[in-house]
């Protein structure tokens, strides 16, 4: 999937590079992969893009204002990107909306639902624009989030997933689309659904993916690691994890853990020259902690914006860290590595990195 | 046994929906801010033990706001309320638009302290501060607490502002409970030479279940750190982590906690562990790797000595060379633990 969405971005590549002159890419000649939020208007799109990139608590963003421009979002990470939050009541369709503008060089729809509304009309919507986006960008990936499901019981969760998948599926094969790259998430703000669902739409943007997964799941395996994430710093989305079954509880308690080194960081951070180092110490910070029933979270931070988080149960972990600090400087390295690689091949030659996965 | 040393009385008394319960829960209770909601309105008197550093019981009584409860308090229920108080916590609502109204039921409550204990300490929490807008806190608060002295008959008040929705309400109980802690001054002074020891910027004592600053040690250093509410922010930090451990391991917040955590920085290092049965040690030291493995073994060092002692006068949460009239009182209470 990712490949194909890179093909996707490499397409298109050369009218949006002269649009975005203005904007200074330090980066050389690779494009930002663009994230597009959608949907009617009051679904919660503004919501998810302060809760996910802006770290408002969710309780504010009541006090969100309707959205009427386009708003666009550079993040700044691991692999720059924007995110344009777009107003509902805007039909884009119309004559006077460059199509180009909006859709070339896409990374990824993202189409918002209000679960508990009546989501007919969204549906319809949608429908529209996946059959449009289909026939003029089949690259894009199409991700639909069932979104605000924390206000419905498990059970009408279930029933309005269903419903909706097969509503637009239908429609889809009816155009004759059988395969497109459509994808569903149950969402909600007030908890960690919507990291996790922007975890894999973002996750489906990296170009080494596979290379990642390979990598972490061999740290994984050596180390005897419950559960390993590769976490953005900032939005605290992940990149990467190994290839075991997601494990929620795993995710929150990482994702807590990095909030606690972030914010008690903060506290002690300060600059001052009578501070005076007392001795040689690695440059990455580097966390652990142990829990009541032996559960140990281990932290690394790999680069400005990437740290490795991991949950491990084995009570003998305690024991060996010297062995898994040093096994994470090594996946470290190699996790540099693939990422500086990553920039040359790009620059060189404006293949997709399908090629140099393999 | 001499009941009066071992438990204290804390009265924690305020206008009807003024937020005495939802402070209670919160800290002691292992509520989150959002949780308070469920609350309903007390009635008459909640009386709950919180064993408190081992040594120490807070005997809680809430009391309830409402018009007719507060009556009979200061009427048929006098004596039986005020006295034996060590502390009394009165919590006033910001919001409240009967400020003189509630002022006089402070004055009265103040009086009838003064009668039966006149020795308590008295802390006035000015609450809900969230409501008011950032840039007018400090102002109103300060009127406020200006207000409240001078009504205070000759009773010495500290007033703290809070919001259970911040670290502040950390820094109220905090302020509290270290008035209450007996052989404060041996813990501090053996903290004052260990923190020396190992070139410590500051060397912290948590609370085990409520994550409340005991007491603290800040080198000259450590001083010059700019943020002065960083001792709150952190029990509040490790509050909420300690809640997210709980729930994802199936567990109780009251169960829940932690073994050991090291955070290595370039700017700083930072270990927190299990010091004694009801502590949790929390050391900033300066980076440096090896001087930070010593700072931890002495750490360790310092615990074994501490339970030893401990041990010698009877188990419980010892610190050594308890004042003479306290040792008994120590033994005792090492058999209830």
């Amino acid at each position: 999937m990712s490949a194909r969405s890179m093909e996707g971005n490499n397409q298109v590549a050369a009218p949006t590079q002269a649009r975005s002159a203005s904007v200074p890419n330090t980066k050389g000649p690779d494009v930002k992969p663009r994230l597009l939020l959608m949907g009617l208007r009051r679904s919660g799109k503004s919501s998810i893009a302060s809760v996910v990139f802006h770290k408002m608590p969710p309780n504010e963003t009541l006090f969100l204002e309707s959205t009427t421009r386009i708003q666009k979002d550079s993040i700044h990470s691991f692999m720059d990107f924007q995110v344009w939050d777009f107003p509902g009541q805007l039909e884009y369709f119309e004559s006077a909306f460059d199509l180009e503008d909006i859709f070339g060089s896409l990374g990824a729809l993202v189409w918002v639902i209000d679960a508990q509304d009546d989501y007919l009309d969204s549906v319809a919507r949608l429908n529209r624009t996946i059959l449009t986006v289909q026939q003029f960008y089949p690259g894009i990936n199409i991700e639909v989030f069932i979104h605000k499901v924390d206000g419905l019981s498990d059970e009408y969760r279930t029933d309005t997933f269903q419903d909706i998948v097969q509503r637009i599926s239908d429609e889809l094969s009816d155009a004759g689309y059988e395969n497109a790259p459509v994808h569903y998430y149950l969402t909600s703000i007030y908890d960690y659904s919507v990291f996790e669902a922007f975890s894999k739409v973002i996750q489906k943007l990296i170009p080494n993916l596979s290379t990642l997964e390979n990598l972490i799941n061999t740290l994984a395996n050596n180390c005897g690691f419950e559960k390993t994430y590769l976490f953005d710093v900032l939005s605290k989305i992940y990149i990467a994890s190994d290839t075991r079954p997601v494990d929620m509880a795993c995710y929150e308690m990482c994702s807590d853990y990095i909030d606690v080194i972030v914010d008690i960081s903060e506290l002690y951070s300060w600059d001052h020259p009578v501070r005076k180092r007392l001795g040689d110490q690695i440059q990455e910070a580097e966390s652990h902690v142990v829990l009541h029933d032996q559960t140990m979270i281990h932290l690394m931070e790999m680069n400005k914006y990437l740290c490795l988080v991991s949950v491990i149960r084995n009570p003998e972990a305690k024991d060996k860290r010297g062995l898994i600090d040093m096994n994470c400087r090594t996946f470290q390295d190699a996790l540099n590595e693939v990422f500086s690689r990553s920039w040359e091949e790009r620059s060189t030659a404006q293949v997709g990195s399908a090629t140099a996965n393999k | 046994m001499d009941a009066r040393k071992k438990k204290r009385k804390v009265l924690l008394m305020g206008k009807s929906g003024s937020g005495k319960s939802s402070m209670r829960s919160i800290i002691f209770s292992n509520y989150v801010a959002k949780d308070v909601r469920r609350l309903g309105a007390t009635i008459d008197v909640e009386h709950s033990h919180v064993k408190f550093m081992g040594n120490l019981t807070l005997n809680l009584w809430d009391c309830g706001g409402q018009d007719a409860f507060m009556e009979t308090y200061l009427a048929s229920q006098r004596g039986n309320i005020f006295s034996d108080v060590a502390v009394l916590i009165y919590v006033f609502d910001i919001e409240s638009r009967e400020v003189e109204r509630d002022l006089d039921t402070y004055h009265a409550i103040i009086e009838a302290l003064r009668e039966f204990s006149p020795n308590a300490y008295v802390f006035c929490l000015v609450h809900k501060m969230d409501l008011i807008q950032a840039e007018h806190r400090q102002r109103i608060y300060d009127e406020r607490s200006a207000v409240i002295r001078s009504r205070s008959s000759d009773f010495h008040v500290d007033t703290f502002a809070s919001s259970i929705w911040d670290q502040s309400l950390y820094k109220a109980w905090a302020g509290i409970v270290h008035k209450l802690i007996p052989n404060l001054v041996v813990i501090e002074r053996f903290l004052t030479a260990f923190a020396k020891k190992i070139n410590a910027e500051e060397v912290i004592l948590f609370e085990r279940s409520t994550f409340l600053t005991v007491t603290s040690v800040t080198s000259e250093v450590g001083e010059l750190n700019p943020i002065y509410d960083r001792h709150e922010r952190l029990s509040n930090i490790m509050k909420a982590f300690k809640h997210c451990a709980a729930r994802n391991t199936l567990t109780t917040p009251a169960s829940a906690g932690f073994v050991v955590m090291h955070t290595k920085t370039p700017q700083f290092n930072i270990f927190l562990g299990r010091f004694t049965d009801n502590t949790y040690i929390f050391l900033v030291v300066p980076p440096g790797e090896a001087s930070y493995n010593c700072a931890v073994l002495n750490t360790m060092l310092a615990r074994e000595g501490f339970s030893k002692a401990a041990a010698g006068s009877g188990g419980g949460d010892g610190f050594p060379l308890p004042p003479p009239e306290s040792a008994e009182d120590h033994a005792t209470n090492g058999n209830t633990l």
